[in-house]
């Protein structure tokens, strides 16, 4: 039996403790908004963040997830949009959309633990998060825009 | 070509928009869309057929349903066309609610690629718009008892001047339905001085959904009691199963069943592959299931497919004389008196989509009906596919359309949606198929490998007296039709039968190759590796005769002028050629554009760091581009700066437009870096995005400028036309920083740069 808390909800989960949190977040509790990219750490679209840190959740089993605080896409902007979405939007970021959940949530992770960073820092951190459309000068963009926002 | 009619009363429509709403439809005949079968996948006679369509729908609190009945990818086309008609009818577009189309033939082509949405469908959405406009006007004029001539529209309101009267769209709505539609003579279409959207553009009208997690699309669709499969397919195409032992897979927790999935007969075209099913309560249990699968496979006809092998092949025939496909003067009479002869090999490998949503579908067999959730570029064929395979009429097979992570060509192909109705009529209950990206990889409908041979004598300034170009790659066709070896018009037309240099002697022909894999169409398509050769080999012609690439380039195309293709096959990507005939006067023109807003003429190429430059129409748009690069000691390449100019007529979303552009650039920089499918023994050897690298944020170019050609000429294509020129300039651009040519892609496997 995995205890664990998503979005603020105490939740347990009493399946194979192997299933990766992604599956657990989309097929179980239907929070769609964390996508499926590569199954490998490879994309970054199923990002998410566990204790405040940016997680890869198709890698993570539910073990792993255990007694953590584990907060979705959808959580972000229960409350009003994040400076980070407002951002997005204004910079007019996604084209298809699929990657930018987890692009978004990592770029929440990356501004909390460095409010200005640079080009070299934002590229560093955020290579991790792939964009078929290529959206990645936005995302730059926007990330700046949203770090003097929260500034 | 658009004749509208009244149709309120159909029954599809109620399900719409619902009653009371006034409901215009229009009966369109599309344009004949490239050549034959290969491009959609549809026959002629599809084409052919009078295809009724709806669009718009207003209801009496005054909302405005638009219907988008095409595909959204990411290029913003689910709300620039409505945006269109929004326009045309004067609404407000705070008040438009777009209603996204099922897959319908009425709605004439929905087969969302080609680059040619807003082209193909303009002036309908422009008429539509118009029309309902026209009867609102009516509505009011009869309300008032004064003559429709007096009225006029402001934003969603009918206005009477002289008396100062206003009535809103939706207090008009149930009198302007009792109304005929307008014939089109009567039809007023604003000016595009009057325009309110066209031009000027909307941002998406899903955006906020987009950056909040809320938006839906295929991965994410749900049916109740659905169950999950994952199928294990045929390593090699053409395969089928020879023993299945299914035991393990069914002891993991969670998984049902085992389903097998018959073999297709060929041509493959947009069938299932074939193979075997595991079904699961959650996509998790099913990809295990899977994995404990024991089969073994009988590899068919493919196995000794090695495309190392077939490399040489295709090279061996790019050197023997081929089908000829456009010739002017007699090239085979230059060549030997010439003095200066350069010749040149140029390769492209397979390349498959990966867009960021693995395939996936969801699908319900009941009562003889399907009803299907899909992220398709294709809906269209989606249920001819269904149709076909479950042996029930089209018409009932309902095809809705999510949101698509990405599309590129390959959603257009709906065998996925196709495994999950087959798989749903075997198991009596809705079953969502779920690819890997695995899957995605090894089963995709790969962009043609291609073989490339250039040969030109050149004068004493270096200029071209004789020009010969023989491509060869497995086309598109093969796919439809398994005897197929030879290009069709609808691809050579793409940057090889329209190369557009004056020069008195061209000869263009085509190999043939057979193909092994399934072959579609990517993004760009066949303008990927004729770019690439052609612009190019420019590049080096050039370089030879101590040119400037630039004026070298305006040099071969020559003065201003239309191409003219009499006695040659060139479908002009479908569309009229006195509507959009190839102009080398535009080519000119953005040339001299990004010559000037990238600084070209200042720029000094040198060891480390260097620009490139190449030039191409497709999908009837003209681009122009330059490339910085640097590349340091140890071979690594940096792209600092971009600069893209087009011309692609008249562009009603700019901002959308940009976005595509500044995206082909990136799409551009993975082909070039590390875009390769290779297979051996008919098994594709790349699985993931460790193996099949796409450019990430660190990779791209640093910043991309579009400069986007004030035009009123018909409005061409955008989605594609970026991503041809990038490739060829980005290469020219390493040429000119390390003196080394690329002539094979990507950079990963060429052992100069690799």
């Amino acid at each position: 039996m995995v205890k664990l808390k998503v979005n603020g909800i105490d939740r347990t989960f009493d399946g194979d403790p192997n299933m990766p949190l992604l599956w657990y977040l989309r097929d179980i509790l239907g929070l769609t908004g964390t996508k499926f990219g590569c199954g490998m750490a490879l994309c970054g679209a199923c990002t998410v963040h566990k204790n405040g840190e940016a997680i890869r959740s198709c890698v993570t089993p539910m073990s792993a997830a255990a007694a953590s605080e584990i907060r979705t896409i959808e959580d972000v902007g229960a409350n009003g949009l994040h400076a980070v979405q407002q951002a997005w939007m204004e910079t007019n970021v996604p084209q298809c959309g699929y990657c930018q959940s987890g692009q978004i949530m990592q770029a929440i992770s990356l501004l909390k633990s460095n409010p200005h960073p640079t080009d070299q820092e934002i590229d560093d951190t955020m290579a991790g998060n792939i964009c078929r459309c290529g959206t990645y000068q936005r995302i730059r963009q926007a990330i700046k825009l949203a770090a003097g926002k929260i500034a | 070509m658009s004749h509208i009619e009244n149709v309120s009363r159909r029954r599809f429509l109620k399900g719409a928009f619902g009653a009371g709403a006034l409901i215009l439809a229009v009966r369109y005949i599309p344009p004949v869309f490239g050549q034959a079968i290969a491009m959609d996948g549809q026959t002629d006679a599809d084409r052919a057929t009078l295809r009724p369509n709806l669009f718009v729908g207003i209801q009496q609190d005054g909302t405005v349903y638009i219907v988008a009945h095409r595909s959204e990818m990411g290029t913003v086309v689910r709300t620039t066309l409505p945006l269109v008609l929004a326009d045309e009818l004067d609404a407000d577009w705070t008040r438009v609610k777009i209603d996204q189309a099922i897959g319908d033939k009425r709605y004439g082509d929905q087969n969302t690629d080609g680059s040619h949405s807003i082209r193909s469908f303009f002036d309908t959405l422009r008429e539509c718009g118009a029309a309902a406009r026209w009867m609102l006007i009516q509505a009011a004029a009869l309300q008032w008892n004064v003559p429709a001539s007096e009225c006029s529209t402001e934003l969603h309101t009918v206005v009477h001047k002289a008396t100062g009267r206003r009535l809103g769209y939706g207090d008009l709505a149930s009198g302007a339905a009792r109304l005929p539609v307008p014939k089109n003579e009567q039809i007023q279409l604003k000016k595009p001085s009057e325009w309110r959207y066209i031009g000027k553009g909307m941002t998406s009208y899903d955006l906020e959904k987009l950056c909040t997690g809320k938006a839906i699309y295929g991965m994410d669709a749900r049916m109740d009691g659905m169950v999950y499969a994952s199928i294990e397919r045929p390593p090699v195409f053409g395969g089928k199963v020879k023993t299945l032992d299914d035991q393990e897979a069914l002891k993991v927790a969670g998984v049902h069943q085992t389903v097998s999935i018959d073999p297709f007969k060929p041509p493959a075209a947009f069938q299932p592959l074939g193979g075997v099913a595991v079904i699961a309560d959650n996509t998790w249990a099913a990809f295990q299931g899977r994995k404990k699968l024991k089969i073994t496979w009988d590899d068919g006809p493919n196995e000794s497919y090695d495309s190392v092998e077939y490399k040489k092949e295709l090279r061996e025939t790019a050197h023997k004389p081929g089908k000829l496909v456009r010739n002017v003067g007699d090239s085979d009479k230059a060549f030997p008196t010439a003095k200066n002869v350069f010749e040149a090999d140029y390769y492209v490998p397979l390349l498959a989509h990966a867009a960021m949503e693995p395939l996936v579908a969801l699908a319900e067999f009941k009562d003889g009906k399907v009803t299907a959730w899909a992220p398709t570029q294709n809906p269209q064929a989606a249920q001819a596919i269904v149709s076909s395979k479950l042996g029930i009429p089209i018409e009932d097979v309902i095809c809705h359309v999510t949101l698509l992570g990405g599309g590129f060509g390959r959603k257009s192909k709906p065998d996925y949606v196709a495994e999950a109705a087959v798989l749903s009529k075997k198991l009596g209950r809705p079953v969502k198929v779920v690819w890997t990206r695995e899957d995605d990889i090894k089963f995709d409908y790969y962009n043609a490998v291609a073989a490339m041979y250039l040969k030109a004598a050149v004068d004493e300034k270096g200029k071209p007296t004789a020009w010969l170009q023989r491509s060869v790659f497995p086309p598109i066709s093969s796919t439809f039709d398994v005897n197929a070896v030879y290009g069709d018009p609808g691809h050579l037309q793409q940057g090889w039968t329209d190369v557009p240099y004056d020069l008195p002697n061209i000869r263009l022909e085509n190999g043939p190759a057979q193909a092994h894999v399934r072959i579609g169409w990517l993004r760009s398509v066949a303008n990927i590796y004729h770019a690439f050769g052609v612009q190019c080999f420019t590049d080096e012609l050039a370089h030879r005769a101590n040119r400037d690439p630039v004026e070298y380039m305006l040099d071969l195309i020559g003065p201003p002028r239309t191409l003219d293709f009499t006695n040659v096959d060139y479908p002009n990507y479908g569309a009229d050629y006195k509507t959009y005939p190839w102009e080398t006067g535009r080519l000119r023109q953005v040339i001299e554009m990004v010559a000037d807003k990238s600084g070209w003429a200042k720029k000094k190429s040198g060891k480390g760091h260097a620009f490139g430059f190449a030039a191409h129409r497709s999908f009837l748009t003209y681009v122009a581009t330059v490339v910085e690069v640097e590349v340091s000691d140890d071979g690594e390449i940096r792209i600092p700066r971009v600069d893209t100019a087009v011309d692609a007529g008249l562009v009603v979303n700019p901002e959308a437009t940009r976005a595509q552009f500044e995206g082909a650039v990136v799409f551009g920089t993975s082909i070039v870096r590390s875009g390769e499918i290779t297979a051996k023994n008919g098994v594709i050897q790349q699985s993931n995005f460790n193996d099949y690298p796409v450019a990430r944020m660190n990779e791209v170019p640093v910043k991309t400028n579009v400069y986007i050609t004030e035009s009123a000429a018909a409005p061409a294509g955008v989605g594609e036309p970026g991503v041809p020129p990038f490739v060829a300039a980005f290469c020219n651009a390493i040429f000119a920083a390390t003196g080394k040519r690329v002539r094979e892609l990507p950079l990963s496997s060429n052992s100069m740069f690799g």
